[in-house]
């Protein structure tokens, strides 16, 4: 093919992944912008399928049958709960794809020209790097690997040793052209990917995806400077902006800086003092029954769902008891808390599973200036996030942090098994409170003898 | 060093269109974008199939081969699986 042709293609696709993203701003043109960037990616591919450069498509061909037999299993099978760490196995296979893909120029070419062996080194170490990190999280979120944060002595003199070790095996790259050298950082940059990410803790794997997916888009993008294409300079640029925007979103969400979630073991958090006086307080007990006739005589709902809800599967029954309350005439919102699920937008995607409109969940922004004028706040499954000692306690590790204000409605009811902190082992004074009502009971097993109540009503 | 000009100029342009962009969409979509994103990264696929279909010796030809797998995996997984969430968006109909 005509180089300039080609050339031409390929901005056409990259074009096509600008317009795909930019349908994303509504609903009801994302599925159609999803579309627009498979369109590209599908004209990227054929335009380097029919490259006069390509010299032999057999390996071509097997790769891409084995991988899309794989991807399209993986995405067809996948539970939605399960989104976060099939992202993170998605992000490992990309990043470790632009290692190879550098690591095989590396091995094909001599004589490269220094700029070239410059980007190739930056492919290799971010893009083994992200395949190994994407790995521990994919391990971690699925329950192969402890969840908890996992520290080993000596790591903090071990990761520098083993960063200046990568600086030197990309420095040899880029004066010796060796095949070797890069097999040498590829090590490397896994071995801290590995070290890098253990110590962080589940609750915050969020944003250790939002970053590692940041860095397979940068990992694209070095990889387009190595093999001269402006596609894969442009989209990774875009996955790059993205995966900061969104990691950005859940550290302020979660009250952390990306330093200290990155670079400590916050994760583990067991140090934290409970609340002193928590034994001298009584929280109001409510049964099933009661929390039907609050909801059902209601003029205004809002719920709000956290992960214990999607861990219950209750995800179906809470849409019941939202239809029921519809019919009789009680108008049902929900609040989603940018961390109440395992992935940014997690929750909303596990609500549109259960076929609540999207056009009714609200943004902590959008619902909290309505909460003094709600009748009822049903909690469930939440905690830290609609925590008052993120207003009103400047000592508390979550002060500060963005909350749900349901403590300022009429009525909270608490859906949670037991009074227990949640991650971040800090007492909730919200369950103390006059105007909170604890159903003790698990979401699932609560929330079908709440249906049922009011069916009965 | 002159010659690095251009991409890095075509990278920092696409990273502030992308900027932009994103801003743009809605927290409620924040799962589909960042899989749709992930998906878009996929497209070193380009640079495994010319690794894979114009590599001259056996390692380069399997490193190639294995790069491919993988962009693949990455690229249909995961356009598919973001098709999958974005089809469940519904509006309230009533």
């Amino acid at each position: 093919m005509n180089p300039t042709l080609a050339g031409f293609l390929y901005l056409v696709a990259a074009v096509a992944f600008i317009l795909g993203i930019k349908r994303l701003a509504s609903p009801a043109t994302a599925r159609s912008g999803n579309q627009f960037a498979s369109a590209g990616m599908l004209l990227a591919v054929v335009v380097t399928l029919v490259d006069r450069q390509i010299v032999g498509y057999g390996a071509i061909t097997a790769g891409m049958v084995v991988g899309a037999g794989i991807g399209a299993y993986l995405a067809r099978s996948v539970e939605m709960t399960a989104m976060p760490q099939l992202v993170a196995a998605f992000n490992g296979f990309g990043g470790g794809s632009s290692a190879l893909v550098a690591l095989a120029e590396l091995t094909n070419g001599t004589g490269l020209a220094s700029r070239t062996l410059v980007t190739i080194a930056i492919s290799i170490f971010i893009g083994s790097l992200t395949l190994a990190g994407s790995f521990i999280a994919f391990g971690k979120l699925q329950g192969i690997i402890d969840g908890r944060s996992i520290t080993t002595p000596g790591q903090r003199i071990l990761d520098p040793v083993f960063a200046v070790a990568a600086l030197a095996a990309a420095v040899a790259i880029v004066v010796s052209d060796a095949t070797y050298t890069g097999w040498i950082l590829a090590a490397f940059a896994a071995v801290l990917g590995v070290t890098r990410t253990l110590p962080i803790g589940g609750a915050d794997m969020p944003v250790v995806i939002s970053f590692l997916n940041s860095a397979s888009g940068v990992a694209a993008a070095a990889a387009g400077f190595v093999i001269e294409s402006n596609a894969l300079i442009i989209s990774g640029a875009l996955v790059g902006a993205s995966g900061l925007i969104l990691t950005n979103i859940m550290v302020k969400a979660m009250n952390r800086t990306l330093g200290a979630v990155l670079f400590s073991a916050f994760g583990a958090s067991a140090d934290i003092s409970l609340g002193a006086d928590s034994e001298d307080r009584v929280a109001r007990r409510g049964s099933p029954e009661d929390v039907a006739v609050t909801l059902a005589f209601a003029k205004r709902v809002v719920i709000v769902p956290g992960y214990g809800l999607a861990v219950a599967q209750a995800q179906h029954t809470i849409r019941e008891l939202a239809t029921l309350l519809e019919g009789r005439g009680v108008e049902v919102r929900y609040a989603i808390h940018p961390v109440a699920g395992r992935m940014p937008g997690h929750m909303n995607v596990l609500l549109a599973e259960a076929d609540v409109p999207y056009d009714l969940l609200f943004d902590l922004e959008d619902i909290n200036p309505d909460f003094p004028s709600t009748d009822v706040s049903l909690v469930v499954g939440a905690n830290d996030v609609v925590n008052p000692l993120a207003r009103t306690d400047s000592t508390s590790p979550i002060y500060g942090m963005p909350i749900l204000d349901v403590d300022r409605s009429n009525l909270v009811v608490v859906v949670k098994r037991s009074l227990s902190p949640g991650y971040a082992g800090i007492d909730n004074p919200l369950f103390y409170e006059d105007n909170t009502l604890m159903l003790f009971a698990d979401a699932k097993k609560g929330l079908s003898e709440v249906v049922s109540a009011v069916k009965e009503l | 060093m002159a010659a690095l000009l251009i991409p890095i100029t075509v990278f920092l342009l696409a990273a502030f269109v992308g900027f932009e962009l994103i801003t743009k969409v809605p927290p409620t979509l924040h799962t589909p974008l960042m899989s749709g994103a992930n998906a878009i990264s996929g497209i070193t696929i380009v640079g495994a199939i010319l690794a894979a279909g114009t590599s001259s010796g056996t390692l380069a030809t399997v490193l190639g081969f294995v790069a491919v797998v993988f962009a693949t995996i990455n690229v249909v997984g995961g356009f598919l699986v973001t098709d999958r969430m974005l089809e469940m968006f519904k509006r309230d109909d009533r």
